[in-house]
């Protein structure tokens, strides 16, 4: 039963099977754990990334293609459901159209921007994407009647997931049972859902032909394999499941614009999470994004600290200043692309 | 490596010999016909005139920051996305001397305010292809031949540039006045020629013809065109190519720097992003012009100048997709670039 729902790709090692279960504990019952509005959004991001991050690892891990767009992707599932909610009154159907325009206009997008630039030489697609996530965004600023412009859109989710809706008067544990809960929960229980999907999708054939095309695309296509059909259905799949977790990530803030959605330090963000946490294999997503939002979260705060403890030295104390903490992270993912290129995951798993 | 396709002289052999012969000279008259296309389209003389030669000055500047990349790209086979951090130190470099020497800049003489741009140049292009000496030993070394990790690794180098960038000169974008001989324009009639974009022209120019004398007519040029061609058979006749490779990064290099003191000078200001939002220029000139190709990145980079200046004026909402719909053409009709290099 467990292992035909991870796909029968086990976590093969004893303290990362550890790790797993703790953050798969620590999210499931984060209302109750860490209560809280701060904490719960921590819990609601980090799910919300792992399935970001997952559905970039399909890509960079799996196929060995490098995509500057991811965020383009997920800002355009969060987009549609934020033009609809914010053009018409908040509704179930409202949400779902929103949900399934964001979906088809990514997974469109992706299919067309793969078809050009994969056919010629995959490394194009980097740089093609690069240049398409940064269009896009300053389109998305452009079109201030639309998309609200710089500023962004705020509006109303259905009654049900806001704060105002109270399911049962009792209060288990001191927490609330409102619609702030029920909306976690819809994150947390489809995060879940789109991850197992992706597992599911990396453990199948088709994840096999794509960690063929990865190791020697020249010898997956003399096999029979036609390279670019399925790198071309690897980018549509990650973008559509990008798309699906910006919707989500729209529902739980209620709120999106461009430096939430579409900015490329969140590419950024993306990159470090999966280098880190371990390409090549899905739960280094849930590793990566996991630590990775902590620390944000709660690391800053410790430099912070370090910093002014510092006080008048000359230069250090800018060192740990919270507001350079890419550096150290951007060192970090340089040492772990040469030493531990399949991150922490890759290491727990040799070290077994 | 692996998924090269078949080189575009193999595939055209069956069509017409006439059209294939006038076909080669396509690329060419692309930039005369982007320049008359414009002219037609805008109707007036002095924005024409204003318009072609902003395009002509960013397109110029674009190709200085474009050579050295897609010259590494073509010799090295390495996409080094760390490019954008040479242009962005270049720019800070050089923003530095000139911002010290104000006594100098500030004056209306064109010697003096020559005294203060060529050591920020100088300056710029020692400490950028210094930096990208320090690159290719340190970051790009190690991961010669994996596409995949030196993308992801020169990614990480720019970004822990971009944050020393906010580590030495702060956070804040810096604004950058221009010296006062490079101040003003020249009027002829109706029409206004910004003096600045004269020389950014010229000293585009001058590069370019530099650039393909140095390739064209030295050994060492020849030594880097055969090294394009087939790295591993100059190697086999006894040169080091390696010497070569780090020539060509650090001369890159220094152009980028070179580069990022144009643009700062054109912007009027700098921040510790310009890196990263040029290379993204960058990398649809080079895409444009063909991977390795000097000559098609100089026709590329003409044709994205011209383009977004003359749509930025025809079409305001349009001219940030332009570029991307030339470089979509561009790719449809010439999949491997406007004059892509064959490489065996």
């Amino acid at each position: 039963m467990l292992t035909s729902l991870l796909s029968g790709d086990l976590p093969r090692s004893r303290v990362l099977t550890w790790i797993l279960l703790a953050i798969l504990v620590g999210l499931a019952f984060a209302p109750f754990l860490f209560p809280g509005t701060r904490s719960l959004n921590t819990a609601a991001t980090i799910c919300i990334f792992i399935v970001l991050v997952a559905s970039y690892d399909l890509l960079l891990g799996y196929t060995g293609v490098v995509s500057f767009a991811h965020t383009m992707f997920y800002g355009i599932g969060a987009y549609g459901v934020a033009i609809v909610l914010d053009l018409w009154p908040a509704s179930w159907s409202g949400v779902l159209l929103g949900t399934l325009a964001g979906l088809a206009v990514s997974v469109a997008l992706a299919f067309v921007i793969a078809l050009f630039s994969l056919r010629v030489r995959a490394i194009f697609f980097a740089m093609v994407t690069l240049a398409v996530a940064s269009a896009f965004m300053i389109l998305a600023s452009q079109l201030p009647e639309l998309t609200g412009g710089e500023d962004g859109l705020s509006y109303r989710v259905p009654r049900e997931l806001g704060p105002a809706f109270k399911l049962i008067e009792a209060r288990p544990f001191d927490v609330k049972i409102d619609g702030r809960l029920l909306n976690y929960y819809l994150v947390f229980f489809s995060s879940a859902g789109l991850f197992l999907l992706l597992l599911r999708f990396v453990n199948a054939p088709f994840g096999r032909v794509l960690q063929a095309i990865r190791e020697n695309a020249f010898r997956a296509e003399a096999i029979g394999y036609r390279t670019v059909i399925y790198r071309t259905i690897a980018v549509c799949l990650s973008a559509g499941v990008a798309s699906l977790a910006g919707s989500l990530m729209a529902i739980w803030l209620k709120y999106t614009g461009p430096d939430t959605t579409l900015s490329l330090g969140i590419m950024i963000d993306i990159l470090l999470m999966l280098v880190i946490g371990g390409m090549g294999s899905i739960y280094g997503a849930v590793l990566g994004a996991t630590i990775f939002i902590l620390a944000r979260n709660y690391l800053q705060d410790l430099m912070g600290i370090a910093s002014s403890a510092l006080g008048d030295l000359p230069l250090l104390p800018h060192l740990v200043d919270p507001d350079r903490w890419l550096l150290w992270l951007g060192v970090l993912f340089i040492l772990s692309v040469y030493f531990f290129p399949s991150g922490i995951v890759g290491r727990l798993r040799a070290g077994r | 490596m692996t998924d090269r396709t078949a080189s575009p002289n193999e595939t055209a052999v069956s069509s017409a010999p006439l059209i294939e012969r006038i076909g080669v000279w396509i690329p060419f008259v692309l930039v005369p016909l982007f320049v008359i296309v414009g002219y037609a389209l805008i109707g007036s003389v002095p924005a024409w005139a204003t318009l072609t030669l902003a395009g002509l000055a960013m397109g110029m500047m674009i190709f200085v920051m474009a050579s050295g990349l897609t010259l590494v790209f073509g010799l090295m086979d390495i996409l080094n996305f760390g490019h954008g951090a040479f242009i962005s130190i270049g720019a800070f470099v050089g923003a530095t001397v000139l911002l010290q020497a104000t006594s100098l800049t500030g004056v209306d003489s064109t010697l003096l305010n020559l005294g203060a741009v060529l050591p920020a140049i100088l300056a710029a292009m020692l400490v950028a292809g210094g930096l990208g000496y320090f690159f290719e030993r340190v970051i790009v070394r190690p991961v010669y031949g994996a596409h995949l990790k030196q993308i992801l690794v020169t990614m990480g180098g720019l970004i822990v540039a971009e944050e020393l960038i906010r580590l030495i000169w702060g956070p804040n974008e810096i604004p950058l006045p221009r010296p006062e001989a490079l101040k003003g324009a020249w009027i002829f009639g109706t029409v206004a020629i910004e003096k600045y974009r004269v020389y950014a022209v010229v000293l585009g120019l001058a590069i370019f013809a530099a650039l393909v004398w140095v390739l064209g007519r030295t050994r060492i040029g020849l030594l880097i065109r055969a090294g394009v061609e087939n790295g591993e058979m100059v190697e086999a006749l006894g040169y080091r190519i390696r010497l070569v490779f780090i020539l060509v990064f650090v001369a890159g290099s220094a152009l980028a720097g070179l580069g990022g003191v144009m643009w700062g000078l054109y912007e009027q200001i700098i921040t510790a992003t310009m890196g990263l939002d040029i290379l993204v220029l960058v990398f649809i000139v080079v895409i444009i012009g063909g991977l390795g190709s000097v000559q098609g990145c100089f026709i590329g980079a003409l044709l994205v100048g011209l383009m977004a200046n003359y749509t930025g004026y025809l079409v305001p909402k349009l001219a940030l997709g332009s570029n991307i719909l030339l470089m979509v053409a561009v790719l449809m009709w010439r999949p491997q670039g406007l004059l892509p290099v064959n490489k065996q």
